[in-house]
Parts: C-alpha cells; structure tokens; sequence
C-alpha cells in the first residue's frame, strides 16, 4: 500500500487563487478556515486561465492571462500579489512554425532542486518552459517539435470547444528530468530525459469517441494527477472514466466503474489527498447525449474515494439540492495541507466553495464572481 | 487631415493612436508620437512602439507576424492587413480592439 505521509509542519497561509473569466481573485481565509475574505480583481478583464504560487519560495505567483482582443501572456509577481510584472518573453511559438499560442492553459511550477524553472502548457497544444522564474520562455523543442506532434495532437483548430489544450505538466518529485503532460485530445505522454523526448503513455484508457476506442493516442485526459506521497502513482479524470495507473505498470485501470450510473464517471477535475494516496476526489458532471457539461440532474455533488478507486463516497452535504446546474472546470479544484485536509472549488457560475473536513460538508466562500477557471491554494 | 495630426507631421514623424485596452503600457497615454527612423512601415512603427513600451506587440501580433484576430490597425484612417504596409508622411497609425464579444 502506498505510504501515508505525516502533516506538513510548516505553517501554511490559508489563500486561495481563483482565476476567472475576467480577472483574478484572492480569498483569504482565518485561521480556523471559517472565515474568507475577498480580494481583488487584479487584471480585471483579463481571462485568467491559471494563476499559481511557486511552493519553493512561497512568494513568486505567476498569471496566464489574455484578453478578448489582446495576445496571450505572463503576469509575474515576487511579492505574493502586491506588485505585478508582465513576462518578457511570454510563451510563443518559433517564427516560422506557423503556429501561434492562443493562449496560455496551464502552469506548474518545476522541481524543488531547479528553483526558477517554471512550465506552461499552451492552446493549441504547445510545452514551453521558463528558467528564470517566468520572466522569459522558451519552447520545448523535443515536445513542440517532435515529428510525432501533429499525428498525437491533430491540428491547431481540432480538439476541445475552447481550443486544444496541453495541461497537467507533472515532475517526478524524486527527478527532475521524468515528465508527464496531457493533451486535450492528444493522451497522456511521458519523458525520461527532461523534455528531449517523448512517448504516449494511454494504454488501458478509453477513447469511445474514436473509430478506435483503444488506440495509442489520441486520448482526451482532462485532469491527471501524480501523487506526491507516492509518485509511481497518477490518476486521470479523463473524457471517458476516470483511471489509475501505477508505475513502474504501463496500463491504466479504470477506477470509474464504481461511480453511480445515474452520475457517471466524467468530470474535468481531480484532486489527490497530500498524504494518502489513496485518497482522491472528482466533481462529476454531465456527460451525456450533447454533453451539457452541468453538474447531472442539476444536483452537483464531489464524490471521494479512500481506496485509490475502487470505490466512491457523494459528498454533497451544504450543497444546492436542486437546480444547480453549474460545473468545476479542471483547474478549478485544489486541496490544502492542513491535517484535515481543505478541499476547494470554484464552478462555472463563479462561486467558490470550501470544506474543512475533506468534503464531508461544505460552505459557499465567495459567490457572485464570473465565470470560474482555476482555483489553487496559495 | 486634422490640424492637430498636420502639427505632427515632419518627417519621420508618426502619431499613434492607443486604444483603452493598451493604455496600461503607455501610462494611460492615448496617443504617442514617434521618430520613425528607418522605413515608413507599419511593422517598423510597431518596432519602436514596442522598444518604448515592451511587450505592446505581441499584444497586437503573434509570433508568425499576424495581426491578432481582434485587432484592427488602420492608417490615415484606411484599414492595413499587411505589416509592410507604408505609413505616408502627416498620417495617423490608429489601433483599434474590434469586436470580440462578451
């Protein structure tokens, strides 16, 4: 069984980054996590896709921002929110590639031992990384020009209603150079020499939207997670299911079919435990006929499972009953380090929820703000 | 062409209109007045635009030089496609946030 790891000593500051549609916010909560206050916008008419606090230092956030109008870029601060700078050289594609980033989806900040190093992922799908704490970019060649690229991605306009998307960049906490990214659609990818090279890694997950409901790529993962407690452990949310897959294995298991019927096994977040890595929690969503893409039947609900899968718990105490037909996009789910582990979401409809008690109840934190992308504890 | 441009309008000389949607790059300036050394171009214009201001332009253009979907640049109030597009002497490089929805 994987280790449980004890609590982390350190003190933590109870923040929130909610990243919206139009703008950032930050929630601040006491130290009880009863009490959250409200504060900002910055960038206000910016769509914010992920705004994310370097863990190494505590105090550098970087912002992946655009406007309606404007190109895609990077804000960058060093003092925890109070100052802003924009990136130099924000993710960008190489001239005459004849692609160009619509913008910037996703951030992950690097390995402990590379303090500065930052990824990104991109719409279309593009990897690029940042060596000195998201000032400046570049591409990473061995994923962005890979000769493989276009058969795993498709073209620049395919993919999902919001633009192709790479997301989920994920480090191996024990080295620096094992890398995991997904792609919406494209399927899971690994590489073992920091970015050089690459290979699909969906064996055992569905792709029933295909003509070929089991090829090598071509996958449409939505969230994927390694557990920090056990790194040879991920977990996928994915378009059709929800998977696990334990490394040094090759094939995903479909950790979904325990899921109700009546609310399915697709959603776009996932969340892990800090310390139990059989811990983990979705937030279902309609995925049925068109794909509404709402919480289903209008009652949205987390669901948790504490034995890596196999089965699942509704979690839905404190939430609307009824008529509630919103969704948690993939970023928009995160979890805190406290003993009881916090569990926070922010949903389409711009509310921001909160659970002291890993998801047995929870609270409204902050309603009425646009449309929610990502929300990360700080 | 307006007195105000025509006062502006030595040679070399390039007035550019900032729309609200830049204006945090230009210190809330709505209209900036260049020395255009070097060909009349737009791309030339957006060049030193972006030397003052950094980062201005990939606002405007990515990075296979194409103006951004919702961007509009006209000159002497005529709509340019083209980066290569000349800037005639006493004219005005207006940039504008087209219409791009809620």
């Amino acid at each position: 069984m994987p280790p449980r790891l004890k609590s982390s000593a350190a003190p933590r500051r109870n923040e929130l980054l909610v990243a919206t549609r139009k703008g950032l916010w930050t929630l601040t909560g006491d130290i009880a996590r009863r009490s959250w206050k409200l504060a900002g916008p910055h960038f206000l008419g910016h769509i914010v896709h992920h705004a994310v606090l370097d863990p190494r230092d505590g105090k550098t956030l970087l912002a992946a921002a655009r406007t309606g109008h404007l190109g895609p870029t990077i804000f960058r601060s060093t003092d925890r929110g109070r100052s802003w700078k924009e990136a130099a050289r924000p993710p960008a594609f190489r001239e005459g590639s004849g692609r160009s980033v619509e913008h910037t989806f996703w951030l992950t900040p690097g390995h402990a031992a590379q303090p500065g190093v930052w990824y990104a992922g991109t719409s279309p799908q593009g990897l690029f990384r940042s060596a000195d704490g998201g000032a400046t970019w570049d591409g990473v060649d061995g994923f962005n020009a890979h000769p493989q690229r276009k058969a795993w991605c498709g073209g620049d306009k395919d993919g999902t209603p919001d633009g192709p998307k790479l997301h989920s960049i994920v480090i191996d906490p024990r080295d620096p150079a094992h890398l995991y990214v997904s792609m919406s659609s494209g399927g899971t990818f690994e590489s073992t020499d920091a970015g050089a090279g690459w290979r699909p890694l969906n064996r055992g997950v569905k792709a029933d939207f295909l003509p070929d409901p089991d090829p090598e790529f071509g996958h449409d993962p939505h969230c994927v997670r390694l557990h920090p407690a056990a790194p040879d452990r991920l977990y996928q949310q994915n378009h059709c299911g929800i998977f696990r897959l334990d490394r040094p294995g090759e094939g995903w298991i479909d950790i979904g079919a325990g899921m109700p019927k009546s609310v399915g096994a697709i959603g776009f977040p996932l969340v892990v435990h800090p310390r139990d890595a059989d811990t983990l929690w979705v937030f279902p969503m309609d995925g049925t006929r068109v794909w509404p893409r709402v919480s289903p039947g209008g009652r949205p609900a987390a669901y948790r499972s504490v034995n890596g899968g196999r089965t699942w718990q509704r979690q839905a105490t404190g939430l609307p009953k009824t008529q509630a037909w919103w969704t948690v996009k993939r970023q928009a789910m995160t979890v805190d380090h406290a003993t009881a582990v916090g569990v926070y979401f922010g949903t389409t409809s711009g509310e921001v929820w909160g659970s002291r008690d890993e998801g047995r109840s929870w609270k409204c934190l902050a309603r009425n703000l646009p449309h929610i992308y990502a929300v990360e504890a700080a | 062409m307006t007195a105000r441009v025509a006062a502006a309008a030595t040679a070399g000389h390039l007035r550019v209109r900032i729309p609200g949607l830049l204006r945090s790059y230009t210190g809330g300036v709505e209209t900036v007045d260049l020395d255009l050394a070097g060909p009349p171009t737009v791309a030339h214009a957006l060049a030193i635009l972006d030397a003052r201001f950094p980062g201005l332009r990939f606002r405007l253009i990515d990075e296979q030089g194409a103006i951004r979907p919702h961007i509009k640049l006209f000159v002497d109030a005529a709509i340019v496609r083209d980066l290569d597009a000349a800037i005639p002497p006493g004219v005005e490089l207006m940039i504008v946030g087209a219409l791009s929805g809620g």
